[in-house]
């Protein structure tokens, strides 16, 4: 066992981990952020997504040591100061972005990463930069709609169902 | 997984010092390693971090005009960062997802020499130039069959070196579930010839087509492949494709990438 520190949602944040730790196990086990989900735990689904270094990464597939030192962020320091949901959280809810949820937090991790780099991106860029994110509820139109909406865009202007 | 340590090494010295034990293994970006850590296919006692070392981060010009990638440079920056090559930056920035080409870097990728991955055809249409902690190695002479190559056990790539064509194009039909090539090819054209790599297809793992090299040196243009043809013997078969499916597609991808250079 050896210690690991890093910056988790703008607080110092440490534990034990092993060599072979994920940094998923060590969100949601050691520091209990169950928000970052474990979908497939073969960085297929991206139910994992956090950003490291401001940089959107499958957490399912980064060992907890490869952390020491960063910035993480996850979807629990996506709400705003007061507790209300975040600009693209708040999309996803009035767009009906979601149904199970289960994807969810990786969606809006992605997401925030896709705007962070292209503030207004077109339906295409998004559904390109949501490759490796999976949904098996919505079949994605609900998502891209809120995400348009997040960054300031008209929802409708989606292609056609 | 098995249990095993983990070393964080700042620098190449110190990176090169920790490979010097038993079993120790080198990781890039973890992207094809740590999945094949979980299904319990290789067991190391120690791995070895590269991820952490600056001085193998970054891309730059040489005097002699190659472009400079170093080894744990990743997918995304090679492929926001690679200028006046842009076969190869369209290449890193069409590897998997964006989570995994955040992680995912270029020694990681030549080292494993997955039989699907695209930066060998890079390396190897490129005619690049492999360079480890101790010497340099033609990419005509680093790829050896399925995740083989002339590394030595603890030998770690700290280097890429390509030279830049006149004109190149990498296509690639990807198999859509794990958005690996199910055949890519990358065609370059040089002053003194035409290099054509191609990965996803043959039962050896990346190689160049020489049929197609010789016909395109003497004229660049997809329809100078007409009746250039590969066998479907050696080339993989497997539930996504046929090994004559697989020699077919490597006509037709070759013939885009010469129009798409």
């Amino acid at each position: 066992m050896s210690q690991v520190t890093m910056t988790v949602n703008g607080k110092a944040a440490s534990g034990e981990i092993e060599g072979r730790t994920l940094l998923v196990d060590f969100l949601r086990e050691t520091l209990n952020l169950t928000g970052t989900h474990v979908g497939c735990d073969t960085s297929q689904c991206g139910a994992c997504v956090v950003h490291v270094n401001g940089k959107a990464i499958k957490a399912c597939t980064m060992f907890a040591a490869e952390a020491e030192g960063a910035e993480v962020k996850t979807i629990e320091g996506m709400a705003n100061a007061d507790g209300s949901l975040g600009t693209i959280q708040q999309a996803f809810q009035d767009h009906h972005g979601l149904q199970c949820g289960f994807c969810t937090p990786g969606m809006v991790m992605s997401a925030a990463a896709l705007l962070q780099d292209n503030p207004k991106p077109s339906e295409a860029e998004i559904r390109d930069y949501l490759e490796g994110n999976l949904c098996r509820c919505t079949g994605y139109h609900n998502i891209i709609k809120a995400i348009l909406a997040a960054s300031g865009q008209d929802a409708d202007a989606i292609a056609a169902e | 997984m098995y249990a095993f340590d983990i070393e964080r090494p700042a620098t190449i010295a110190d990176a090169i010092a920790a490979m010097k034990g038993e079993d120790a293994q080198a990781l890039g970006g973890g992207q094809t390693l740590i999945p094949t850590l979980k299904q319990r296919l290789a067991m190391p006692s120690k791995l070895v971090s590269l991820s952490g070392i600056e001085e193998m981060r970054g891309i730059c010009r040489e005097d002699e005009g190659r472009i400079c990638i170093g080894a744990s440079t990743t997918h995304t920056e090679v492929a926001a960062g690679v200028e006046g090559y842009a076969a190869l930056a369209s290449l890193a920035a069409n590897i998997g997802d964006p989570a995994v080409r955040n992680r995912g870097t270029i020694g990681g990728s030549l080292a494993n020499n997955d039989p699907s991955a695209c930066y060998p055809a890079a390396a190897l249409g490129s005619g690049a130039t492999v360079v480890t902690d101790r010497r340099e190695i033609a990419a005509d002479d680093f790829f050896d069959g399925l995740f083989g190559t002339a590394l030595e056990e603890d030998e770690i790539i700290i280097e890429v070196r390509f030279p830049v064509p006149e004109k190149a194009g990498y296509i690639k039909f990807e198999q859509p579930a794990s958005r690996f090539a199910l055949v890519g090819v990358f065609v370059a054209k040089f002053a003194d010839g035409v290099r054509v790599a191609v990965t996803g297809a043959s039962e050896e793992g990346v190689f160049r087509w020489s049929e197609a090299e010789a016909v395109l040196s003497s004229n660049f243009a997809a329809d100078a492949l007409d009746g250039v043809a590969l066998p479907g013997s050696g080339m993989i078969s497997d539930l996504h494709g046929s090994g004559d499916y697989r020699a077919h597609l490597v006509g037709v991808l070759t013939r885009r990438a010469v129009s798409a250079a």
